[in-house]
């Protein structure tokens, strides 16, 4: 199990950078009228069959050799359906995965997010010929970071030098900590 | 707040300074293992803690990316570093912490930390 819902969102984008999307949309939306936390990763890869999508929410199907076990989409699913939520995959053949997961805020077995930051950080430095749209609400507040914009600003400098790693960091961190105010999530 | 008007003046600044990248083959390669083994056991700060401090310490000849699952998922987090003309260096059970040993020992000062070295 993941200690923190942010490192259940890492680990399912892994999977649609290994699924080929070359752009990732990650949703995180609260709404406290609605007690509701929403979670919804959507990417554009290589998708997968019926017969593939049933198999995911299943701990021993994976598409690796190392080991026999995958957890990722199992530990999603739980974390979601432990805090009176719900969990949902789609998924088509060369088209693409969507993966949303719903949680009651106000639930005490609810994860906390955790640093959202570090996540989205980590995927939009060490995904660097990859696009990521990261899109934050809570209630009517909301930030959107979207990599094709910072890359048309930057042209060829990379994220990953440590001025503009720096600035990407600080600048997540601010506008998530502003978006989120007192609202615990 | 930060906004994007910042980040295109970092851009300005950033252009007019020549970049010095090491040669391939001079390039040390630290990996840390990103999958759901790894990142449940605590990698994510611990690759965190990689790149700021490579970058930190000015470390141009030493590049910070990830991998999957290795398949000694009890170890996790493990860290492989691959040095030009040596063998392969595997850390295990790695924190953040220990990343900062690592860097200062290992990276900078040339010597393998032993102690979080896994026999093979």
């Amino acid at each position: 199990m993941m200690t923190e819902l942010s490192l259940n969102i890492l680990d399912i984008v892994e999977n649609s950078v290994k699924a080929g999307a070359a752009l990732t949309e990650i949703t995180v939306s609260a709404q406290t009228a609605k007690n509701l936390l929403e979670i919804i990763i959507k990417d554009n890869g290589c998708g997968m069959s019926e017969e593939q999508v049933k198999s995911v929410i299943d701990p021993f199907y994976t598409t690796r050799t190392t080991r026999k076990v995958g957890l990722g989409v199992p530990f999603f699913k739980e974390s979601a359906e432990l805090a009176g939520g719900s969990f949902f995959i789609e998924s088509k053949l060369s088209v693409g995965t969507t993966v949303r997961a719903t949680y009651e805020l106000d639930n005490i077995d609810r994860m906390p997010m955790g640093d959202l930051t570090a996540t989205i950080h980590t995927l939009v430095t060490m995904h660097e010929e990859k696009d990521f749209l990261f899109t934050y609400k809570v209630n009517e507040n909301e930030f959107v970071l979207d990599t094709r914009q910072l890359r048309e600003i930057l042209g060829d400098i990379s994220f990953k030098e440590y001025e503009v790693s720096n600035y990407i960091k600080d600048y997540l961190k601010e506008n998530i900590s502003s978006v989120t105010g007192e609202i615990i999530i | 707040m930060k906004s994007l008007e910042e980040l295109k003046a970092i851009r300005d600044k950033m252009k007019n300074q020549v970049g010095i990248r090491s040669e391939e083959e001079n390039t040390t390669r630290v990996v840390v293992g990103m999958a759901t083994c790894g990142i449940a056991a605590g990698a994510r700060p611990v690759l965190t803690a990689f790149s700021d401090l490579v970058q930190e310490n000015g470390l141009s000849n030493v590049t910070v990316t990830q991998t999957g699952c290795i398949g000694l998922c009890m170890y996790e987090p493990i860290v492989e570093v691959y040095e030009p003309g040596k063998e392969k260096v595997t850390y295990v059970k790695m924190t953040a912490e220990k990343a900062e040993e690592v860097v200062n020992l290992h990276l900078k000062g040339g010597n393998v930390v032993t102690k979080y070295v896994i026999d093979k």
